[in-house]
């Protein structure tokens, strides 16, 4: 059933928008059909599908392999990449050969940041990344986002914490499907 | 994808990784059967052929909802659908993986159970050629299975149900292999069929499998 | 004859489909009543006894229709499920999955009146004759469907996962089907009924028996329409609460 309905925004290399809304408005519905995870009801994405690189509060990693390893692997998935300035950016280095598994939880969050920048894709679809970052952690991630706007990047951002540059914030709570209008929907053509 | 099938076999046999559970399963089932019929000989080698299909099926089995479930658990799933692979390849590599950290350790214990049930000596060749050429089906019928019951909370026991029912075929092919070759019959029509069966299974399954995983995600 | 396939598909539309069914549902109850009770009578009071089977060769009037009947209830179900997968009908995949459950039915019949009749005939209630073995893997085809029916919750991800089980058991149930003749010739005896009148029944058995089938068609297309209806309400009320919680 749709949860949005109406919104429209573009996003060019070099912003960041930050999407903002009481929580299950549909940020991460939005933000997986921007990963082309889930097709919309209606209307459509124009980003390439190889243009966007996704983060989800799950991270992706894999317990029993360390952070080189589990680095290593989405460089590999995503064309080889390397993966040095990312360990460096988001202060892994020390950690490198640990198992994930053995990581705090903020660490695997740093982690699992750390593999967007490997993927090598322009546009960054994140959802709630601070989750679980202290403050010393949030501010490289910030550094981070910002070096890859600056870098001709873009990134759309579901959070609730000011992450301290400039952004175009977009709210996503005037767009609530309302139901009052029947659609041509599986569940609504049935009544 | 070469790196999806090195992770994925690195993940099996590193701690907790679940190598070795469908070896030991297949030991005991062998070692409970003759418990449960008796010590006489011959009857054992009547059965053995069955008995070790049997076995090599249900430890095959026991770790289908490994292939995607936990990858589906710790988001890595997510991304994979979103990486530039295409999802039937990371069905078909992730099957391939399983297949060689469940099905090959099988293949080469076989035999060994095989002495346990007093297999006739002439079959031994037969059954490792038609294990080598079953079980890659039984892993890549067993993924499209766990690619249907992907995201379900009770998903384990309903995988049994659904794949169970597909790997017949295979079993019937497979036992009769070894059967006709204890027996010394020419063993050409059971063998060329299950090769078409596993030969089909790798070829479509994956892109069943990749379907039932978009649909899981969505 | 040119068809307009878009007014044949407007019949599937949940609205349309409630209204005609609504009215055509009494006929095929009627109808699937006297059919099926006329061709068992006559099957069961009216024909000769067998010269050599005796009077247990009338359970055949239960047997053969109901073993027809659970291999193309499963047919219909590929039908059902290829429309779903190409036209999005949602009517179609809620027929479905009603049908599944008859379908799982039919073949318990014909698996227990098998047993009943091979008990006289074969001195025994299970052989693992070919066509017996082909009909207890088409039961476990129907349960694991029926499961996977039941284990997703939303409806749309349950009709396309169980669609695309359908497509694959099917290649499979045919597959079993060769693998189990391969794996026991059997001692079945050929099939009843066929185009091929050398082998057919004598025809005091072969009208009885045809009523028996086109009843069975009637009762199940009776029932299939009624467990849609109850499926089709079932989302209307699902959707009606779906709104509401969305509304708050």
């Amino acid at each position: 059933m749709p949860v949005l309905e109406g919104l429209s925004f573009t996003v060019s290399p070099g912003e960041i928008l930050v999407l903002r809304g009481p929580n299950g408005v549909g940020k991460t519905t939005l933000l997986r059909t921007l990963a082309r995870l889930q097709p919309p009801y209606a209307g459509t994405v124009e980003a390439a599908p190889d243009a966007v690189a996704y983060a989800a509060h799950a991270d992706g990693l894999k317990a029993t392999l360390t952070v080189t390893e589990n680095l290593a692997f989405w460089a590999g998935v995503y064309g080889g990449h390397d993966i040095a300035p990312a360990l460096r950016d988001f202060n892994l280095e020390a950690l490198r050969d640990r198992p994930a598994g053995n990581l705090s939880a903020g660490q695997k969050r740093r982690l699992g940041l750390a593999r967007l920048m490997v993927t090598g894709r322009p546009v960054w679809v994140l959802d709630e990344p601070t989750v679980s970052l202290d403050v010393a952690s949030v501010e490289l991630f910030a550094k981070a986002v910002k070096a890859h706007v600056d870098g001709g990047g873009a990134a759309v951002i579901a959070t609730h914490i000011h992450l301290g540059f400039e952004e175009t914030v977009f709210d996503v709570t005037p767009y609530k499907a309302r139901h009052d209008v029947i659609r041509n929907d599986f569940d609504e053509s049935f009544l | 994808m070469i790196r999806l099938f090195w992770r994925d076999i690195t993940l099996a046999f590193r701690s907790g990784g679940g190598f070795g559970l469908g070896l030991g399963f297949f030991l005991i089932l062998v070692t409970l059967v003759p418990f449960g019929v008796g010590p006489n000989g011959e009857m054992l080698s009547a059965i053995a052929p069955g008995i070790l299909w049997v076995g090599a099926l249900l430890a095959c089995l026991l770790s289908l909802d490994r292939i995607f479930a936990l990858d589906f658990e710790d988001g890595s799933l997510d991304l994979l659908a979103t990486a530039p692979i295409p999802l039937e390849g990371v069905v078909a590599m992730k099957a391939f993986a399983h297949w060689i950290t469940t099905g090959l350790p099988l293949v080469i214990a076989a035999p060994a159970l095989g002495l346990l049930l007093h297999l006739d000596s002439a079959a031994y060749r037969w059954l490792i050629v038609t294990l080598l050429i079953g079980t890659p089906a039984l892993s890549f019928i067993g993924a499209f299975g766990a690619a249907l019951t992907v995201g379900l909370k009770r998903g384990g026991l309903l995988l049994s149900l659904l794949v169970l029912p597909l790997y017949i075929p295979t079993l019937i092919f497979g036992a009769e292999v070894v059967r006709r070759g204890a027996g010394g019959f020419l063993v050409g029509t059971p063998l060329a069929m299950q090769a078409g069966i596993t030969a089909g299974a790798v070829a479509l399954l994956p892109f069943a499998a990749a379907a039932a995983i978009r649909v899981a995600l969505r | 004859m040119a068809i307009n396939w878009n007014a044949f598909w407007e019949w599937a539309n949940p609205r349309k489909f409630m209204w005609w069914t609504d009215r055509a549902l009494p006929y095929f109850a009627v109808l699937a009543a006297v059919i099926f009770t006329s061709g068992l009578v006559w099957g069961f009071f009216f024909t000769p006894d067998d010269y050599r089977q005796g009077a247990t060769v009338k359970i055949f009037y239960i047997h053969v229709p109901s073993a027809m009947m659970a291999i193309n209830i499963w047919a219909m179900m590929l039908v059902a499920s290829l429309i779903w997968i190409v036209r999005r009908h949602h009517v179609s995949a809620l027929a479905a999955k009603s049908a599944a459950a008859i379908g799982m039915t039919m073949t318990l019949i014909a698996l227990f009146t098998g047993a009943i009749w091979g008990k006289p005939m074969w001195g025994t209630y299970w052989e693992w004759d070919p066509r017996l073995t082909s009909f207890l893997i088409l039961l476990l085809f129907y349960l694991g469907y029926m499961a996977l029916w039941e284990a997703i919750d939303n409806p749309d991800t349950a009709a396309d996962l169980t669609s695309v089980l359908c497509l694959v058991g099917s290649v499979f149930a045919i597959l079993s089907r060769y693998a189990v003749l391969f794996w026991n010739q059997g001692l079945h005896q050929g099939a009843s009924l066929s185009m091929d009148a050398e082998e057919n029944v004598a025809d005091v058995y072969w009208y009885p028996a045809l009523v028996a089938i086109v009843g069975f068609v009637l009762l199940f297309v009776t029932l299939v329409l009624l467990r849609t209806r109850t499926e089709i309400r079932a989302r209307r009320l699902h959707a009606l609460e779906m709104r509401e919680r969305a509304q708050q």
